[in-house]
């Protein structure tokens, strides 16, 4: 087990580190297509969006108590709340929610 | 864009990892690895994701080859990321330095660096870096060394945080720009619409719907609403 840890665990830590430095160590100029920097503008913000829904919906124990915490995230983050802030005023509201579900 | 400025902006996605961390080493130890093997993975991976399916991988002694792929496809975000990073690049990014930085390069910290006024220095991203690495190793050991001590609805309660904090990136820029939130609106749609297939679930892994959702949503907007520079200056300057 612990012989085939450490080769799965170098092809591993290898792939990962390769994949983000070749792009970012070796591509060097600045992209002028219009289109390519609007794209690049957007990625970011589409990754993140990708990213939490639907997930988000199944990260905080039930589905209910989920969606009060990421409703309470929005409202949060809309008034521009701090990083922080908006993370654990919604984990506070899925704990709370779960305790309420329960008890109805 | 010094070091101390980057510490600063790095504590709050640190704080945020410490929990998934935390999550990690707890599902890491309970797939089969021992708490030193779930920790040295979160040290040497710096990366949610990727790092669940490796574990799997581990834990089902699969091969170097499925290791490989599933990174590749998982991570391939990262190569994304970092060419949009390099147009953000000071010139005292050599090559050594952006050998280094480059490890640091996860969804947030990318998000905290390109969303900077100013163009971003190599101590800037060394402080950004500094305390999420840490934070991601430490919630790892603390997970997978003492994870069954905290009740489950605890536990639960704090595997919403990093997507919490996800919201709270998007959601403010998306505010003040129509173009940004319907981006963002449409990454999340095709997400949901792969996730709540069955025959696109069963093909698309998570990785790999990250991808597809985030390059047809931003080439979508690109085309229909390209950037105006001046918006792009209103929003940074918030």
């Amino acid at each position: 087990m612990t012989k085939n840890f450490v080769t799965l665990l170098v092809a591993m830590a290898l792939t990962t580190y390769l994949v983000r430095m070749i792009p970012f160590t070796f591509f060097r100029s600045q992209i002028r297509s219009k289109f390519m920097c609007d794209f690049l503008y957007y990625i970011p913000y589409c990754v993140l969006g990708a990213m939490t829904v639907p997930y988000i919906f199944y990260a905080g124990g039930s589905f209910a108590s989920s969606l009060c915490g990421f409703l309470a995230a929005l409202v949060m983050a809309y008034c521009k709340f701090p990083l922080l802030g908006v993370a654990a005023v919604a984990c506070v509201t899925a704990y709370v929610s779960e305790i309420v579900i329960k008890i109805l | 864009m010094n070091y101390t400025y980057g510490l600063k902006r790095g504590l709050p996605i640190a704080l945020g990892y410490l929990s998934v961390a935390f999550g990690f080493g707890i599902t890491a130890v309970s797939a089969g690895l021992a708490p030193w093997q779930a920790v040295i993975v979160s040290l040497t991976n710096f990366t949610s994701a990727g790092q669940v399916a490796g574990v799997s991988v581990i834990a089902t002694l699969g091969t170097v080859i499925e290791m490989i792929i599933a990174q590749f496809i998982i991570n391939l975000r990262y190569a994304l990321m970092g060419i949009a990073l390099t147009q953000k690049l000071s010139g005292k990014f050599t090559f050594l330095h952006r050998f280094i930085a480059a490890f640091g390069i996860s969804d947030e910290s990318f998000v905290m660096a390109v969303s900077e006024k100013e163009k971003v220095t190599p101590a800037y991203m060394y402080g950004l870096m500094t305390l999420p690495i840490m934070a991601w190793t430490l919630g790892t050991a603390i997970g997978a060394y003492s994870g069954s001590v905290l009740p489950i609805s605890v536990r639960d309660a704090l595997g919403l945080a990093i997507y919490a904090m996800f919201v709270a990136i998007i959601v403010p820029p998306a505010r003040d720009n129509r173009a940004v939130m319907w981006a963002v609106i449409m990454a999340a749609a095709l997400s949901s619409l792969i996730y709540y297939v069955p025959w696109l679930s069963a093909h698309i892994s998570s990785g790999f719907s990250v991808i597809i959702c985030a390059v047809v949503a931003s080439a979508a907007l690109a085309k229909l609403c390209p950037v105006n520079e001046v918006e792009k200056e209103e929003q940074s300057n918030d």
